[in-house]
């Protein structure tokens, strides 16, 4: 049993979650401003992540984040330090590769909330941020918490993108999925089989949590 | 300029809908906006709101300016003293019904708060359902509701979109029975949407019938139905017997005007404006014809008799509705109704030979036919 490397997937699943899950509120709100045109436009872009082989998003990101290109160039420029096989590049990996886990659930939860609702709050004297905070949100949280249970089961089961971005390497980049894969290659099916346990009880308890919010107890009530 | 406590309306709009509206409601006012829909009553209810901007015009309530496109001054909807209920009541279901209305009470004192919420909803009768959610009420709770977060805003005017839609029509008549009452406590004017022209009859002062994006004509009920100013506005308060004809004579003298309909020479009084042999459309509310009885004569027969057969006959529980075919090739078919004990009595029936007299006085003509 590989503990850094299990100790080292929560880490990157507890960052990703709370990078992750405020931008997608926020973007998930400013989204459902949006004329349905341009709406549908930048939902199909941020869905891209969804649709692509791990591999081949591994790979435009290792790219990416090279030395040779800007965002490696940034980095370098701003810590000194190479941003692919390290943490750092693997959670910028994994922030943008749960980008669609986190906002397509909020974005359901915001559009599941009428105009009227809005409408009302606002010919109660509710300024747009007094709405936000103590109508909207409580209304979309279901779908945001499970946009934010996906997203951190989905880190803890990456494997095609960590291993393009961030390596093998441990107590850096090694998390229990390629731990998994690791212990495989040397006959250690034992170890394997634990932490595919471990992962398995991990994914059926966030699968729970997911469908257990998903029954929002503040469904609209139809007139 | 509007009264003081009044609202006064006057908006232009292009795009989606063309809007060209103007109208005045007194403080204790409650005017209907009625018409078919995608005639424009939300459009009006949501600009006044301050959800939807017109291209132009003006909206004074309770003396303060919302919007002047030449000043271009723009309330945003906050900033409005504005109670509404919604058409599907908009409550917030995650709050219980006191936590709903208190949300329209936050620029008051705190302490003052509870208690004020409370009494707003005594006053539209949930007193002690204060802690329920809107998922735990009827719907007719709802509504009330709806109505006490609208009027714990301490609006200057009261915007009714459609509120007794989504209810069963005990609850309707209960509902409107309350609204009446909190009105005789309110002085703000009253703006009720409604496509519903009974309802409208029933609870407004006036009423604004509007027809793609124009109020065609604005009064109370009863002059609506006597007098409509077009086709469009008879037919909405339920006018069947309009038609076109011919002014055949016009005596200054005895105060009279003769239509030609079909053979028939209706004789009605005489009114300004009109000249021979102008084609005119007239019409008759239902309770302007008299249906002779088939035994015996009675009086009254003479007034503009019309004699036909029965074509069709409804009916509607206390309520006969028919149709009788005229003795003429010319002239369209009349639409009667009358006590169902009535018809049965005077046995009519498919078939019947049937007369019936078209009161003068209530022959309106409407204006020149179109050609």
């Amino acid at each position: 049993m590989d503990w850094g490397a299990f100790n080292l997937s929560l880490q990157l699943a507890c960052y990703t979650v709370l990078l992750l899950v405020p931008a997608a509120i926020l973007t998930a709100r400013w989204m459902v401003s949006l004329p349905a045109r341009r709406k549908a436009i930048i939902e199909a872009l941020l869905t891209i992540p969804l649709i692509l082989p791990p591999t081949v998003m591994g790979f435009f990101l290792l790219v990416s984040m090279s030395d040779a290109h800007a965002l490696g160039k940034l980095w370098r420029w701003l810590f000194d330090d190479s941003l692919v096989f390290s943490f750092e590049g693997l959670l910028l990996a994994s922030v943008i590769v749960n980008i669609p886990f986190a906002i397509q659930p909020a974005l359901r939860a915001f559009e599941g909330i009428g105009n009227d609702i809005r409408e009302a709050a606002a010919t109660c004297g509710m300024s747009r941020w007094r709405s936000f905070r103590s109508i909207e949100l409580p209304l979309a949280w279901p779908g945001i918490l499970t946009g934010a249970v996906l997203s951190f089961a989905h880190t803890l089961g990456e494997f095609g993108v960590v291993l393009m971005v961030g390596g093998n390497i441990p107590g850096e980049t090694r998390t229990i999925s390629i731990a998994i894969y690791d212990q495989v290659q040397s006959f250690d099916n034992a170890s394997a089989a634990l932490m595919a346990g471990i992962l398995l009880a991990i994914s059926v308890l966030a699968i729970s949590i997911t469908f257990l919010l998903a029954r929002n107890p503040f469904a609209r009530i139809k007139a | 300029m509007p009264a003081p406590n009044g609202i006064a309306v006057s908006i232009r709009l292009q795009n989606p809908v063309t809007l060209d509206v103007d109208f005045e409601a007194s403080g204790s006012e409650l005017v209907a906006l009625v018409g078919p829909s995608g005639g424009g009553k939300s459009t009006i209810l949501r600009m006044i709101a301050g959800f939807e901007k017109p291209d132009s015009g003006e909206i004074t309530v309770g003396g303060q300016q919302w919007f002047d496109s030449r000043q271009k001054l723009w309330l945003q909807p906050q900033k409005r003293r504005v109670g509404m209920v919604f058409q599907s009541y908009a409550l917030f279901p995650h709050l219980s019904a006191l936590e709903n209305v208190l949300t329209a009470l936050a620029d008051r004192q705190a302490d003052d708060k509870i208690r004020l919420a409370n009494e707003y909803l005594a006053r539209v009768n949930l007193a002690g359902l204060g802690a329920r959610r809107p998922d735990q009420m009827s719907g007719g709770q709802r509504q009330r509701v709806a109505v006490a977060r609208a009027l714990a805003r301490e609006p200057d005017v009261l915007l009714l979109d459609e509120p007794f839609s989504a209810v069963d029509k005990v609850t309707r008549v209960r509902l409107q029975r309350e609204l009446v009452e909190l009105r005789t406590n309110l002085s703000i004017p009253i703006i009720l949407v409604t496509h519903d022209i009974e309802e409208a009859a029933r609870l407004a002062d006036r009423i604004a019938v509007l027809h793609e994006g124009r109020i065609l004509q604005m009064a109370a009920h009863e002059k609506l139905s006597i007098s409509p100013v077009n086709t469009a506005v008879a037919r909405l308060v339920g006018i069947r017997n309009i038609f076109n004809s011919k002014i055949a004579k016009i005596d200054r003298q005895h105060a009279r005007l003769d239509l030609q309909w079909g053979n028939t020479l209706l004789e009605t009084s005489y009114r300004d404006g009109f000249e021979p042999n102008q084609t005119i459309t007239w019409c008759i509310p239902s309770d302007g014809i008299v249906v002779h009885r088939r035994n015996r004569p009675s009086r009254g027969e003479h007034e503009n008799p019309v004699f036909g057969v029965v074509n069709e006959v409804f009916h509607f529980g206390q309520t006969t509705e028919l149709t009788l075919r005229v003795d003429d090739p010319d002239a369209h078919p009349l639409h009667c109704s009358l006590p169902t004990h009535v018809a049965e009595r005077n046995e009519i029936c498919v078939g019947a030979d049937l007369g019936v007299s078209i009161k003068a006085d209530m022959i309106h003509i409407m204006g020149s036919a179109d050609p």
